[in-house]
């Protein structure tokens, strides 16, 4: 029998039950969707964060009493809320350690509930306020828009100035330049030096929303008690980074007056520590979302079978015709298991279009790349096919095992 | 009351069985269905095999049209031995020598006529232009070229029996096996289904005929009665003068 009229004649009596078949179908798409939307949208983000988002500048390693997931929460939470924090004196001995190795060494505090206000205008609540120095900008990929940023002797003197993000500006001066106005800050005055060029959004946050003023002045407005500082240090180059980040951890653990057996009491992230992270979480999402969808395909598999288990019955007669005029047994196995895997592979192939759509849908939301998985696309494919095999293939032999005498007596 | 008129003369044999019995096992009794049953029918016979219900005559029909296996005794389709074949072996033996005409008519609801007609040479593995051509032939053949593409819920009982028998046909089969082809009908279209297997006899087709009904039986040349899974009279039509055959 040839391949065509197999799948001709599985369309026909597919097309006799449309509801039921896609019905049947949905089910199927549900399992594949989930995991191929997953799987994109994870699979986007990860090229995106590959192939250049840095969450830090170039040639960056950085110092921080929190893990890069924030520490909150699992089972080490009790141990990083435990550490010491790194407190300005700390980090100031770290930096004077560090001249001349390092590039620059940037040292920031934040805090997240800033808000502005001038001339009867407001921001936002919300506002990221970063109590840092002149390397603010460097070391977190910021540049300057226009004005000047901070001095050393912004620092050293804690001026109330500050350097505003575009968001700000927008909201407080749509008609007139900010430069030498004075705005609050959760009503402490700050005169505005410099806007922040507009850098966008990541991962579905505004970056813009953000000032910074002098870390010492910061201590005094936003208080100094458990604030712990971060501390990012820029290497002279890329060749020099490993040797930079050596030194600086021995630096960090002078700083921090540790003795030689004692581990490290910080966390250090580069951009490979926050790739991996990031990795690492991916891959759980992925094992979750892989886990997930197997278990909705078996459930799937088995609404397969039992609709053809059911059809078997309803067509007993139809069987007993085809084999009078000739149907060989595997011919009926071949029918019935062919109609399986059809209604697993159109459920399939839809839940991967719906999957991609959705998946790259919110990759771009989140301003990833959008991608194709094609091993997972074709990874769906051949899972569905073995769950219309392996879920058709006992219907389809029932069926094919009746007796044709048997089957043509069947009212 | 054998039915005489023109005979015509009989070829080889088709289907030579000798002394077969089937026995079923129902629960704790066994049912013997025939109890050594010898037959032989020849290329190009018309014959009725005839009895009450339990007289054996599905059995010997399903056993006669490859569906069954005896439980003992030897059957020769064609020369070939069909008690020893397998499953698959038989399903061949049915697409190619046996046209199936079912009192239910039994054609696939959802298909229309032509490819209800095409599906042996389907199973056959004739490629689809030649399949259409041959069985919209055979749709012409039993006065249905007009009704190619219409399905069995749209066609009067009469006329799918006829789409069934020209899927009979189609494959040019040995034989035709008829079981009760009138049972549904009613007299007037059962005598008008009648008329066409006596042309299909005429133009040299082996006809067997499986009915209770006297009337109908009367139709074939030869008559074979079963009782109690015994064959209880086997009757032939005289030979009228060899002249008359002459010119037929």
């Amino acid at each position: 029998m040839q391949f065509r009229e197999i799948i001709s004649m599985a369309l026909q009596s597919l097309g006799a039950n449309k509801l039921r078949s896609g019905l049947t179908m949905v089910g199927i798409t549900i399992g594949v969707f989930s995991v191929i939307s997953v799987m994109t949208a994870i699979g986007a983000l990860q090229t995106s964060i590959e192939s250049g988002i840095s969450f830090l500048g170039s040639n960056i390693f950085q110092f921080a009493k929190y893990p890069v997931s924030g520490g909150q929460g699992g089972r080490n939470a009790q141990k990083y809320e435990n550490r010491r924090n790194i407190t300005y004196a700390q980090a100031l001995r770290y930096q004077q350690l560090m001249e001349g190795i390092a590039r620059d060494v940037c040292l920031k505090c934040f805090d997240f509930k800033g808000q502005c206000t001038y001339n009867g205008l407001k921001t936002p609540p919300a506002l990221t306020v970063a109590g840092s120095n002149k390397s603010f900008l460097a070391a977190n990929s910021y540049s300057l828009g226009y004005g000047r940023n901070l001095t050393d002797e912004d620092v050293d003197l804690a001026r109330s100035v500050i350097m505003i993000g575009k968001t700000i500006e927008k909201n407080l001066f749509p008609h007139e330049s900010p430069i030498g106005r004075v705005i609050k800050i959760n009503g402490h005055p700050m005169t505005v030096i410099g806007v922040l060029a507009e850098k966008g959004s990541a991962f579905g946050q505004s970056q813009d929303d953000i000032c910074v003023i002098p870390i010492t002045r910061f201590f005094e407005n936003f208080g100094s008690a458990k604030r712990t500082v971060n501390i990012a240090t820029q290497s002279f180059s890329a060749e020099t980074y490993n040797r930079t980040l050596d030194k600086g951890i021995g630096a960090m653990r002078l700083a921090r007056s540790l003795k030689p057996n004692q581990p490290d009491d910080f966390e250090i992230y580069s951009n490979d520590s926050l790739k991996s992270a990031f990795a690492s979480v991916a891959d759980v999402v992925r094992i979750g979302a892989f886990v997930i969808s197997l278990i909705a395909l078996i459930a799937a598999g088995i609404g397969i079978m039992n609709i053809m288990l059911v059809s078997v019955t309803e067509r007993t007669k139809e069987i007993g015709i085809r084999k009078s005029i000739g149907a060989k047994s595997r011919d009926i196995l071949r029918q019935f298991l062919t109609e399986a895997v059809f209604i697993s592979e159109a459920g399939g192939i839809v839940g991967i279009i719906l999957g991609v759509l959705g998946g790259d849908l919110l990759a771009a939301w989140l301003q990833a790349d959008l991608i194709f998985p094609y091993g997972w696309a074709l990874a769906g494919l051949v899972v569905c096919s073995a769950i219309g095999i392996g879920f058709g293939f006992y219907p389809a032999y029932r069926a094919a095992a009746l007796d044709p005498i048997e089957a043509l007596r069947f009212e | 009351m054998l039915n005489t008129d023109t005979i015509r003369p009989r070829g080889p044999i088709v289907i030579d069985i000798e002394n077969i019995t089937k026995h079923y096992v129902m629960g704790e009794e066994t049912v013997h269905a025939l109890r050594g049953v010898t037959l032989q029918i020849h290329r190009n016979e018309y014959l009725a095999i005839m009895g009450p219900s339990g007289s054996g005559k599905s059995t010997l029909m399903n056993m006669l049209g490859c569906l069954d296996t005896p439980s003992s005794g030897r059957y020769e389709f064609n020369g070939k031995d069909v008690s020893a074949m397998n499953d698959d072996e038989l399903a061949t033996i049915r697409n190619h020598e046996i046209g199936f005409v079912f009192q239910t008519f039994n054609l696939l609801p959802r298909s229309t006529s032509l490819r209800n007609v095409e599906l042996p040479l389907i199973y056959a593995g004739i490629d689809a232009e030649v399949r259409e051509e041959r069985a919209a032939d055979s749709l012409r053949a039993v006065g249905l070229g007009d009704r190619l593409q219409h399905k069995p819920n749209e066609l009067s009982g009469g006329q799918r029996q006829r789409v069934a028998i020209a899927r009979a046909l189609v494959n040019n089969p040995s034989i035709i096996l008829a079981d009760e082809p009138t049972g549904n009908l009613d007299s007037k279209t059962g005598e008008e289904i009648m008329a066409l297997l006596e042309n299909l006899y005429q133009e040299g087709n082996t006809i067997i005929l499986v009915t209770h009904e006297a009337d109908i039986a009367r139709h074939a040349r030869r008559i074979v009665h079963l009782r109690d899974g015994l064959v209880e009279s086997d009757a032939t039509a005289e030979q009228p003068e060899i002249e008359t055959l002459a010119f037929t």
